[in-house]
C-alpha cells in the first residue's frame, strides 16, 4: 500500500524532550455523582492512559458514587437548576416525578448513539490501562460505603495518598 | 510530496474522543518498530489530537490528511 501526501505542518504545541526520565503523570478529583459529572473525568483518564501517562482519579464525595458497585450503573442527570438541557425545563418543571429520569434516559441516549462506552466500560477501560481509582476514606466514612461496595481494583486512600501520588503529577485537575 | 508505505489501517470513522487515540493507540502497541499506521477518523478534533498523540507517544507523524469529511494519519512506531 502506499500514499502520496504532504507532510504535516509542524505540531503548534511545544516540542517533547526526546528522553524522559519518567512518563507524564495526571492525577484527577472526581467530585460529581452525576452521569454528565462521571463522563469528563473517565474520558480524560482514557486520553492520558493512551497517551502512555500514569493516571490516578481521586473519588470524592459525591463522586464516590462513580466507583460504587452499585451506584456506578445509576449516576442520573438532574434537569433541575441545569440551564443547559438541550429542551430547557424550567426547575419547578424539572422537580416533578419521572423527569430526572427522562433527562438521563435522554443523556443516555446521546452517548450509546455518539458509540462512547458507557460509565462501566470507561472504568474497564481504566482498569485495563493500570489507572489507579483511589476512593476517599473519609467519603466512605461518612456516607456509610464499605470496601465490599467498591468496585474492584478500587483503592481505599486518604487525602494524604492521593496527594502523595498527586505531587508527582504533570498535570491535576479538580472535576 | 512524499511516498511512503502502511503496515496496519485502522478505521475510526464515526468515533468520538477518546475512542479514536484510545484504538490507535493499541494498534500502536501491536506494530514493530519502523512500521507504519494508516488510521482514518471522522472527528474534526482528530485534527488537532493526532499531532499532540504522536508527540507524546514519541511516533512519527508521516502526514496528517484534512480531506473535508475524514480525516486521515499516517504514523511510524519509531525504535524505542
Amino acid at each position: 500500500m502506499t500514499a502520496a501526501a504532504r507532510a504535516p505542518a509542524p505540531a503548534a504545541g511545544r516540542e517533547e524532550p526526546r528522553e524522559r526520565t519518567r512518563p507524564r503523570r495526571l492525577a484527577l478529583v472526581a467530585s460529581k455523582g452525576t452521569l454528565d459529572g462521571a463522563y469528563p473525568p473517565l474520558i480524560l483518564a482514557a486520553t492520558a492512559a493512551s497517551l502512555g501517562w500514569e493516571v490516578g482519579i481521586f473519588f470524592t464525595f459525591y463522586g464516590l458514587d462513580i466507583v460504587h458497585r452499585r451506584r456506578h450503573r445509576k449516576l442520573k442527570v438532574a434537569p433541575v437548576g441545569n440551564p443547559a438541557m438541550p429542551v430547557p425545563v424550567p426547575n419547578l418543571l424539572g422537580a416533578l416525578p419521572g423527569m430526572t429520569a427522562a433527562a438521563t434516559t435522554m443523556m443516555k441516549g446521546w452517548m450509546k448513539r455518539a458509540r462512547l462506552p458507557d460509565v462501566a466500560q470507561f472504568l474497564e477501560m481504566a482498569r485495563e490501562s493500570g489507572t489507579k481509582l483511589f476512593a476517599c476514606s473519609t467519603t466512605m466514612g461518612v456516607m456509610g460505603v464499605k470496601e465490599s461496595d467498591l468496585l474492584p481494583g478500587v483503592d481505599i486512600a486518604g487525602a494524604t495518598a492521593f496527594l502523595d501520588f498527586a505531587a508527582g503529577a504533570d498535570v491535576s485537575l479538580f472535576v | 510530496m512524499i511516498d511512503f508505505t502502511w503496515d496496519a489501517e485502522l478505521d475510526c470513522k464515526g468515533l468520538l474522543c477518546p475512542l479514536p487515540v484510545y484504538r490507535t493507540s493499541q494498534a500502536i502497541a501491536r506494530l514493530g518498530a519502523g512500521q507504519v499506521l494508516r488510521v482514518e477518523c471522522t472527528d474534526p478534533g482528530s485534527l488537532a489530537d493526532f499531532p499532540a498523540f504522536a508527540r507524546q507517544r514519541g511516533l512519527a507523524l508521516l502526514a496528517a490528511q484534512d480531506q473535508g469529511d475524514r480525516q486521515v494519519f499516517y504514523l511510524r512506531k519509531e525504535a524505542a
